[in-house]
């Protein structure tokens, strides 16, 4: 007699979409949940740095030098922003995040010089006032969109896609829409709030060229112009942003999160992060505007080792937001009930759409919010920061690089033929890189 | 009365002397000449000025406005007084697609018909059009009031929140979640008070009323055909 775990099972139909397909069938919705992907994906640890040694010389790790500022907006604004790193925290929503997040958030990141960003929803006083540096998002939904908040940042944000859900527009579940967040948004407290997918007053990059223009008389051509474009097709979106007038690309991997959206959006589209960076900095390449145009990436950033190898793939900078929370205390040990009550537990927690979030970061309930000391999650941003940039320099300066912007592709090999071929650097050991000519 | 020649100037040097006027500055009357289509014009006024231009603008003419009066004595293309706050915008022709896209405030009145999309996302600004609108005007509307006294085209008020639409004329086809609702007394009142601030005339007993179904104000199944 077979045992119980030994009997046959259909790799098709796995014990797992056995289980979708009746969640599905009783409760007649698509999954929505926060979170990024969960399936593995090529990414960055599919790459290795190539460290110097007598064919390179390589910096002293104490006392030499490896500077980490990035200037973003140099194209065509008055005031480009200057950053100490070149590691900024991703736009993410007040009613997607509590407000204590987005204060430690402003107050973490302006303490090592770099910048912060809004979201859906409009811009809140707490995170103007904890900000230094803070790019203001121009959603499709223009949820809270205001002119004065556009001349009160730093930096502007059009927000084309994100990566998570590229083509798809925002969601916020009424659970998070309080009084506070629909009064913000001009919304009816407790609804199930939809964004759209297109935006109100432009529908291409010709348009889009006047809607840039706009924004710049607005703030009399002071404040740089990012545009933010979810990875599918970056090589012709990039170029197009660009040809619209962008100063800064923002492009934002499959591998990037999302307070809310349907999960078959998480898993099934966009491309990661790799190949969308490495068609990115060709599109630009090709236009003559790379580090003319800045391009920061984002989508899966965990560690300074992440940091360094986007550097060297050609982004001026990178941008995180699941990281930033994870640091913040996302998928904690602690209030370990409220996790089971969610059915999940801490490092498998995905349920932001729920407002239960058990350690206060993406809820608007303010007992669960009162678990998030602002001044203690400022800190572990700080150090975190912190942290990946000395992991940056410290990988540079092996390589021998004066300037985290002087690593570059030949300081990279891949691991695997399909990483060696999306990043567009040599299979380690070889001269190989899969679909270009070794003459 | 002080005069810009855009036919010797530039909209970059107009936008920047209308951002700098400080509440008590004397210069209250412009007149905008020769505009000839250009984009942007009066984009981000601040103060309480009059704003005439002379002839058609392109895109976003007086986008964001805040407490100024804007009239363009001509047409008007795509994103009239997008995401205006306060104040009024006339313009005496007709307006290209997503006129008063996003306002949240304000008055925005159309002499001539709209393009498609007239009050997309509307947060609050009030909109009267003389003439007609054209396809998924009001869509996603979250508040506000827009008025036409001539004819919608199709989806009408297309994921409509709260915004309120009252037309003269026939509706091409009412978008996702838009339903006819009882034109009250009240609302009467209200379309005639609009009616008679744009100094357009037209029987407010003759429109019609259309808001909201809130079907899908929360996911539920049984709406799914409405997404």
């Amino acid at each position: 007699m077979m045992s119980a775990s030994s009997l046959p099972q259909s790799a098709t139909f796995s014990p797992e979409t056995i289980a979708e397909i009746e969640r599905a069938a009783n409760e007649g919705l698509y999954k929505i949940r926060g979170f990024g992907t969960l399936r593995p994906l090529p990414s960055f640890d599919d790459l290795v740095l190539l460290g110097a040694s007598i064919s390179r010389y390589p910096l002293e790790g104490y006392r030499e030098h490896c500077a980490t500022d990035v200037t973003l907006g140099t194209r065509f604004a008055k005031k480009p922003i200057e950053l100490n790193i070149p590691i900024t925290i991703a736009g993410m929503s007040f009613g997607a995040l509590g407000v204590n997040a987005k204060r430690a958030l402003g107050r973490g990141a302006s303490a090592v010089g770099t910048s912060t960003t809004t979201g859906d929803g409009g811009m809140s006083e707490e995170e103007r006032s904890e900000s230094k540096i803070l790019v203001y998002q121009v959603l499709p939904s223009r949820y809270g969109f205001d002119p004065d908040h556009l001349r009160a940042c730093e930096a502007i944000e059009i927000v084309v896609g994100q990566g998570a859900k590229p083509g798809g527009g925002g969601m916020l579940l009424g659970q998070k829409i309080t009084e506070r967040v629909a009064q913000m948004r001009t919304l009816p407290a407790g609804i199930d709030q939809r964004s759209a997918c297109r935006h109100p007053d432009w529908t291409g990059p010709d348009d889009l060229a006047i809607k840039i223009q706009e924004l710049r008389e607005l703030t009399d051509w002071e404040k740089p112009v990012f545009i933010k474009i979810g990875s599918t097709r970056p090589h012709y979106d990039v170029q197009l942003a660009v040809k619209a007038g962008a100063d800064v690309v923002v492009l934002d991997g499959m591998q990037g999160g999302t307070g809310a959206t349907q999960e078959v959006f998480i898993e099934h589209a966009g491309i990661p992060t790799l190949p969308a960076l490495r068609q990115a900095v060709e599109a630009l390449q090709e236009l003559g505007q790379h580090r003319k145009v800045q391009l920061i990436i984002s989508g899966g950033i965990r560690s300074g080792a992440d940091v360094a190898k986007a550097l060297a793939m050609g982004a001026d900078a990178v941008s995180i937001g699941t990281a930033a929370l994870i640091a913040l205390g996302c998928n904690g040990s602690v209030h370990i009930e409220d996790y089971y009550a969610l059915g999940t537990k801490p490092g498998a927690c995905h349920h932001c759409h729920t407002g239960r979030c058990p350690v206060g970061i993406t809820t608007q309930d303010p007992v669960l919010e009162s678990r998030l000391d602002v001044e203690e999650g400022a800190r572990r941003i700080r150090n975190f920061l912190t942290v990946l940039t000395m992991e940056a320099q410290t990988l540079a300066r092996a390589c021998g690089k004066s300037h985290l912007h002087n690593l570059e592709p030949e300081d990279l090999a891949a691991l695997s033929v399909e990483a060696a071929a999306m990043a567009g650097v040599p299979l380690a050991g070889t001269d190989w890189i899969p679909g270009k000519s070794r003459h | 009365m002080i005069e810009v020649d855009l036919a010797r100037s530039s909209v970059r040097t107009l936008n920047e002397r209308l951002h700098h006027l400080t509440p008590r500055a004397n210069e209250l009357h412009w007149r905008v000449l020769n505009p000839a289509g250009a984009h942007n014009i009066a984009v981000g006024i601040t103060q309480r000025v009059d704003v005439e231009i002379k002839g058609h603008v392109g895109y976003y003419c007086a986008g964001m406005n805040a407490a100024a009066t804007v009239v363009v004595d001509g047409h008007a293309g795509t994103g009239l007084a997008e995401n205006i706050m306060s104040g009024l915008v006339r313009v005496r022709g007709n307006a290209s697609q997503s006129a008063a896209a996003s306002g949240r405030g304000g008055f925005v009145v159309i002499e001539g018909s709209a393009g498609a999309r007239c009050g997309i996302s509307m947060k609050g600004v009030a909109i009267v059009v003389g003439g007609s609108v054209g396809h998924m005007s009001a869509f996603m509307g979250q508040a506000g009031t827009l008025i036409v006294c001539g004819e919608a085209g199709q989806d009408l008020g297309d994921s409509l929140y709260e915004a309120e639409i009252f037309v003269a004329g026939t509706v091409a086809s009412l978008g996702a979640d838009c339903i006819e609702k009882e034109m009250t007394q009240d609302a009467v009142e209200h379309v005639a008070a609009l009616l008679d601030r744009a100094g357009i005339t037209a029987n407010a007993n003759r429109f019609r009323h259309y808001g909201s179904a809130r079907r899908l104000y929360n996911f539920h199944i049984d709406h799914a055909s409405e997404y």
